[in-house]
């Protein structure tokens, strides 16, 4: 809904919930998407919420997920895994099982093919190519959907529609569960120097012939300033409270908030507003006192891109490690789908967990491994 | 004043080209300053055109060829009528409001030396004095000379060099202005020039930034001054890119060779003309 009002009535901005800057400057919106008919009106098909707990009865979301979430194989994999090992547990409870979300992501994505297409709509997933970090999980997924991998020289434009080579011609594509960034999906429209994307397919895209999943431009929605008016987002369009709370967070945007933050930096945890994977962040209590004057000085000088956070005390799990059984903190990434139909919710989800001893970072890219969820019906 | 504009661009390959797409913004639209008496653009090969419009409110027109081509020319010709309107522009589409023209993009990022510049030639004053003296002072400091960049130079790069042509001239302006916090757009047109020389090698580009009272004045700081009844304005966006003319990518083919030739002439005069004869 946010989305949909951004790139159209804008009225969330008119109203002063969040500040305009921070949509209009906002790097990841898309101007160009303004005044474009997403089909069904879904901007986000797939997205990944960071969950974590810091007690025994609070959640909070530490952090959504809009543009491209990945994790999905590490989701399915750890659970093929764990089922090997430990196969005579999964007969003793009834775990809901994940194994089908391949499944409910192709029907997603049929779901939302444009109106006017056939019964049985073509889905492909667009990859940057073997190079990407991601391209496993890109070519395990495609395989489970039994859809075709395609990268972006397989693809062409013609007539404001998107085909793809095959040996028996070309063959029209509705839907593509891109994995490409907004910048690099079409040269014509975005970056020109992109080698990775199909020319024109934003104007196919834009001409309403073809789905890209997510929509471009949604990181317009998940970026961590954003993220510190959610609450009030959610209020203002739904006029509810958000079930799921925020992590209380100071937006060194607020001089208030900055000199707060200054003044207690070796107790919080600072975020880069549009950093991700871990990068340039400092945890407060596990810093040395040059970091954290390094990082005042950084903070200083460009407050409008930091936020700032109490540093949880994340919840743990037991984990194997070398020295053997130890607790080590986690979050969860469960993956929501939507589609023309509504909303699912992956019965599961991504367990990340921070390897080393204390550490609160669990990302991937920082030596972060994963674990199998389960949620049991008792 | 009523101007006849002509531009013709040839695409010459080597080899055949397998096939071409091409975005195009072509097409002026109407606004309190000008009036379009009639627009077409002609392929002199068959195709079929697909017409829209994008968020800045440019006529779009998509073109893609999927046959192979040794050439291609694309022929523009229409006349407008321009009013005077003293630089502001009114009665244009906006779907923004004019906080997004803050936006900086990789060809209008302003560095260190550029944001200096625009503090200490702007001054203090009122926006619209501020914009003045920044266009002043850029048609000033900057050389015209097409040699040192081209399409995809940044603004800061030309401003280093001290040189360029409309292009950067514009982004320089627009890049200084944001510094300033004030909202500023590219401007992609046809200028008519007023020493009667009508064939010209490139078409025009300008600016327009935001005051608050008056909404958008153009600013062409290649002339130095606010555009008026010789310019026709088609296509406007955050910079070059998004007000490009043509954005066409062709797949196979080799040396892809360019020839542009552009008229825009002043109809009046030549009636005039005609009747002193």
């Amino acid at each position: 809904m946010y989305l949909a009002d951004i790139y159209g009535k804008q009225t969330c901005v008119k109203a002063g919930i969040v500040p305009e800057d921070l949509v209009w400057r906002n790097p990841a919106y898309r101007p160009e998407m303004a005044g474009v008919a997403v089909p069904h009106g879904v901007y986000v098909h797939i997205a990944g919420v960071d969950i974590v707990r810091i007690d025994a009865d609070d959640f909070y979301v530490l952090e959504d997920n809009a543009r491209t979430p990945s994790g999905v194989s590490s989701l399915l994999g750890g659970r093929e895994i764990c089922f090997r090992l430990m196969a005579d547990l999964y007969g003793a409870h009834k775990v809901a099982p994940v194994d089908n979300y391949p499944d409910e992501l192709v029907s997603t994505l049929r779901s939302v093919a444009p109106r006017g297409t056939t019964d049985n709509p073509t889905v492909a997933m667009l990859t940057p190519g073997q190079f990407n970090s991601a391209y496993y999980e890109h070519s395990f997924l495609a395989d489970k959907m039994g859809v075709e991998l395609v990268e972006g020289r397989d693809l062409f434009v013609r007539d404001a529609c998107v085909y793809k080579r095959t040996t028996e011609g070309p063959k029209k594509v509705d839907v593509l569960y891109r994995r490409v960034d907004d910048d690099f999906i079409d040269p014509l429209a975005f970056r020109p120097d992109s080698m990775l994307g199909v020319p024109g397919l934003f104007g196919a895209y834009a001409a309403g012939n073809v789905t890209l999943a997510n929509a471009v431009g949604t990181g317009a929605a998940d970026d961590k300033a954003i993220y510190t008016y959610m609450p009030e987002i959610v209020k203002f369009f739904l006029s509810e409270e958000p079930i799921l709370k925020n992590v209380p967070t100071w937006r060194c945007r607020d001089p208030k908030d900055l000199s707060y933050v200054l003044d207690h930096l070796p107790e919080l945890v600072v975020k880069e507003v549009h950093g991700s994977g871990g990068y340039g962040m400092l945890v407060g209590p596990q810093s040395s006192k040059m970091e954290i004057e390094d990082f005042r000085a950084r903070l200083k000088a460009s407050p409008e891109t930091y936020i700032a956070q109490p540093t949880l005390a994340l919840s743990t799990c037991p984990s194997f490690v070398n020295s053997g059984v130890a607790p080590r903190h986690v979050d969860l990434r469960p993956f929501v789908l939507t589609g023309a139909n509504g909303m699912k919710i992956v019965p599961g989800g991504l367990t990340r967990v921070a390897m080393r001893e204390g550490s609160l970072v669990v990302n991937s890219s920082q030596g972060g491994g994963t674990k199998d969820t389960w949620v049991v019906e008792l | 004043m009523r101007i006849r504009i002509q531009h013709r661009t040839a695409y010459i390959y080597e080899e055949p080209a397998a096939a071409i797409i091409q975005v195009l913004r072509l097409t002026p639209r109407n606004h309190e300053g000008q009036r379009i008496r009639y627009w077409r653009i002609d392929m002199d090969q068959d195709v079929q055109m697909q017409s829209g419009e994008d968020a800045f409110g440019n006529v779009v027109h998509n073109i893609c060829f999927t046959r192979p081509l040794d050439d291609l020319t694309v022929t523009v010709q229409g006349e407008v009528e321009t009013h005077e309107t003293h630089g502001v522009v009114k009665g244009t589409m906006e779907r923004f409001p004019p906080g997004l023209y803050l936006r900086e993009t990789p060809l209008t990022q302003s560095d260190v030396a550029l944001r200096k510049f625009a503090r200490d030639r702007a001054g203090k004053g009122a926006v619209l004095d501020q914009l003045h003296k920044l266009m002043e002072a850029i048609h000033r400091e900057m050389e015209f000379n097409t040699k040192p960049t081209d399409v995809e130079t940044p603004a800061a790069k030309a401003f280093e060099l001290r040189s360029g042509v409309c292009q950067d001239f514009s982004h320089i302006f627009i890049a200084a202005a944001r510094s300033l916090d004030i909202p500023a757009r590219y401007v992609g047109g046809y200028m008519l020039r007023t020493d009667g020389q009508i064939r010209q090698e490139a078409g025009h580009a300008w600016a327009e930034a935001y005051a608050p009272d008056i909404g958008w004045i153009g600013f062409d700081p290649a002339n130095n001054l606010c555009p008026s009844l010789t310019h026709v304005r088609v296509s406007a966006g955050l910079d070059y890119l998004g007000a490009a003319p043509v954005r066409g990518s062709h797949q196979g083919g080799t040396a892809e060779r360019l020839e542009t030739t552009i008229m825009v002439e002043h109809i009046g005069a030549q009636h005039q003309q005609q009747q002193q004869r």
